[in-house]
């Protein structure tokens, strides 16, 4: 394999690899679920709670400074990491759900009745019902990007879609159930061009790409720490300075205000204003550790090495015959979503747990995905730069144990 | 005809002939297939529990004194415990029903498979063979 990545060193970064499941060497195959944590971040947490624990932002005492200070870095690593403008542009948020709920709930206040605005065909849920819950809120209309059999966006369908009305675009740069990478360079551009704001949800994308928010000149971007090695309970949402000015809060409380008397609040300035009550600041500086953990791998060897399983699992489990993979197209991530003719997801998944194999099975929250094709879900393998050749070995052969008892 | 726990002591005396969970799955999947098909007229949308993961339809009919269930699910798995479930709660009284609990499940080692977080359609589907037993119980009072 690559000689790119120092796979065992990596490997020996997380504890958590080592352990068994079922008497079976644990294969962990649902990174586009959650990835794996290593010791850095881990250390991190301990640390933090050992140590400096403390509220931000508020105190005189040296712990407050000192964990305001490493919260406050974290920020700028964030910032450093999207290539953002500002360090006022990088709102901490509990994770992707929130940052895209908190858009969603400021455009209630932007949108009206002749509004429109367009989602895409891969969109997880969670990109999905917010932005129905805005539509039906301010009377705007929700259009839908149709995708092919292949799993890609029909962008010649958007360009038809986007209209003067058109005020907001959302899609995600990778799609979860399928791992399409969707050309969000053209997405932007025609959305921009049609004087739209871009929302891309960049869940998926951010354990694998590096997303460059001044390149692509997207309006908001957002992620969840803990796809990309950080702990749960934290994100990120980037958003132009111009279009955080203009959103209101989110929600009120401390953190998030200026001057308060019950005749009048007026509210802090960026990013603060988005940041009501304490956040989770342990989680915001674990999740800075774990973006300088990737970047000392570093994303281009991580592409490289991810697409390298990809391609061999790909290979491995069509030998098997009878199977069909979801999402063919040429830009995808390390993600294969398959099924055996007249086998259900669920039992493979059941099968190949015995074994200690860690697999998604289900809808993958994705349902208008498994409507246009017609199944009740799929089984779904994501591979992280910590996974081995002979780990995809392990999940093909169980796998291939599963399609027997199961035929 | 014996009574529900003789039945589950059964079931239980069965799977302990096998040494590994592979047997108990290859067992559990023969009972899925065997499992006597709902009527295709009873597999709709009212009959259908939804889960996450898999989905069952359940359809329940009096006979006599005893509630006979009949059901299905697209996958075999949990097919093979509707199998083993129903067929310690088929065919006997309402009451007999509301009495019974699944303890057995755990001592054949499936209880993973009725957590109610598994979201496969299977605790559910328990709830609804009870509230079945209850409308009957009801009926008959």
């Amino acid at each position: 394999m690559s000689h790119t990545i120092d796979i065992e060193k990596i490997r020996a970064d997380f504890p958590i690899l080592s352990r068994k499941v079922n008497g079976h060497p644990l294969v962990y195959l649902d990174n586009a679920a959650t990835s794996q944590t290593p010791k850095v971040v881990i250390d991190a947490i301990v640390e933090y709670y050992e140590s400096y624990n403390a509220n931000i932002h508020r105190g005189v005492h040296s712990l407050s400074q000192e964990a305001t200070d490493a919260y406050e870095e974290a920020r700028e690593t964030l910032r450093a990491h999207f290539n953002a403008a500002k360090k006022e542009e990088i709102i901490f948020t509990s994770g992707t759900t929130h940052g895209i709920n908190l858009v969603a709930s400021g455009f209630a206040s932007v949108l009206t009745a002749k509004d429109e605005v367009i989602v895409s065909a891969l969109e997880h849920h969670s990109n999905i019902v917010p932005w129905q819950m805005l539509c039906e809120k301010t009377g705007a209309t929700l259009k839908v990007i149709p995708m092919t059999e292949s799993g890609e966006l029909d962008l010649e369908a958007y360009e038809e879609l986007l209209s003067e009305n058109t005020k907001l675009v959302f899609v995600n740069h990778v799609s979860n159930a399928l791992g399409t990478v969707n050309n969000i360079e053209k997405i932007i551009t025609k959305a921009h061009q049609k004087g739209a704001a871009v929302l891309i949800d960049g869940a998926q994308a951010a354990p694998h790409i590096k997303a460059d928010v001044q390149a692509l000149d997207v309006d908001f971007y957002v992620v969840s720490g803990h796809k990309m090695c950080g702990p749960t309970g934290v994100g990120v949402l980037y958003g132009k300075e111009d279009w955080l000015n203009k959103l209101p809060p989110y929600q009120g409380g401390g953190e998030m205000i200026d001057q308060v008397t019950f005749e009048k609040t007026t509210y802090a300035g960026l990013p603060h204003k988005f940041e009501a009550g304490t956040p989770n600041i342990c989680g915001g500086i674990a999740f800075g550790k774990a973006i300088d953990y990737l970047n000392e791998i570093g994303f281009d060897h991580i592409a490289a090495y991810e697409h390298e399983l990809l391609t061999y699992a790909t290979e491995q489990l069509l030998a098997l015959g009878d199977l069909k993979i979801y999402g063919t197209s040429s830009e995808k991530t390390a993600v294969i979503s398959f099924n055996f003719e007249g086998i259900h997801p669920y039992d493979i998944g059941t099968i190949i747990d015995k074994l200690g194999i860690a697999v998604r099975t289900g809808h993958h929250c994705a349902q208008p995905i498994m409507d246009f094709y017609k199944i009740p879900g799929t089984v779904r393998a994501s591979f992280s730069f910590y996974n081995t050749k002979e780990e995809i070995d392990a999940f093909v052969q169980a796998v291939k144990r599963a399609k027997i008892m199961l035929s | 005809m014996s009574n529900i726990k003789e039945i589950q002591e059964e079931i239980v005396e069965e799977f302990e002939m096998f040494d590994d969970w592979m047997q108990r799955y290859e067992y559990m999947i023969e009972l899925g297939k065997s499992l006597p098909l709902i009527d295709e007229q009873y597999k709709t949308e009212e009959n259908i529990i939804k889960g996450c993961q898999s989905r069952v339809w359940v359809h329940a009919d009096m006979q006599d004194d005893k509630v006979v269930f009949t059901a299905d699910s697209d996958a075999i798995i949990t097919k093979g415990i509707i199998a083993i479930l129903i067929r310690a709660f088929s065919n006997q009284k309402p009451q007999a029903i509301l009495d019974a609990d699944t303890q057995f499940i755990d001592e054949i080692g499936l209880k993973e498979h009725l957590s109610p977080t598994r979201a496969n359609g299977l605790v559910s589907m328990i709830k609804q063979l009870k509230m079945y037993a209850l409308a009957y119980q009801t009926k008959v009072q």
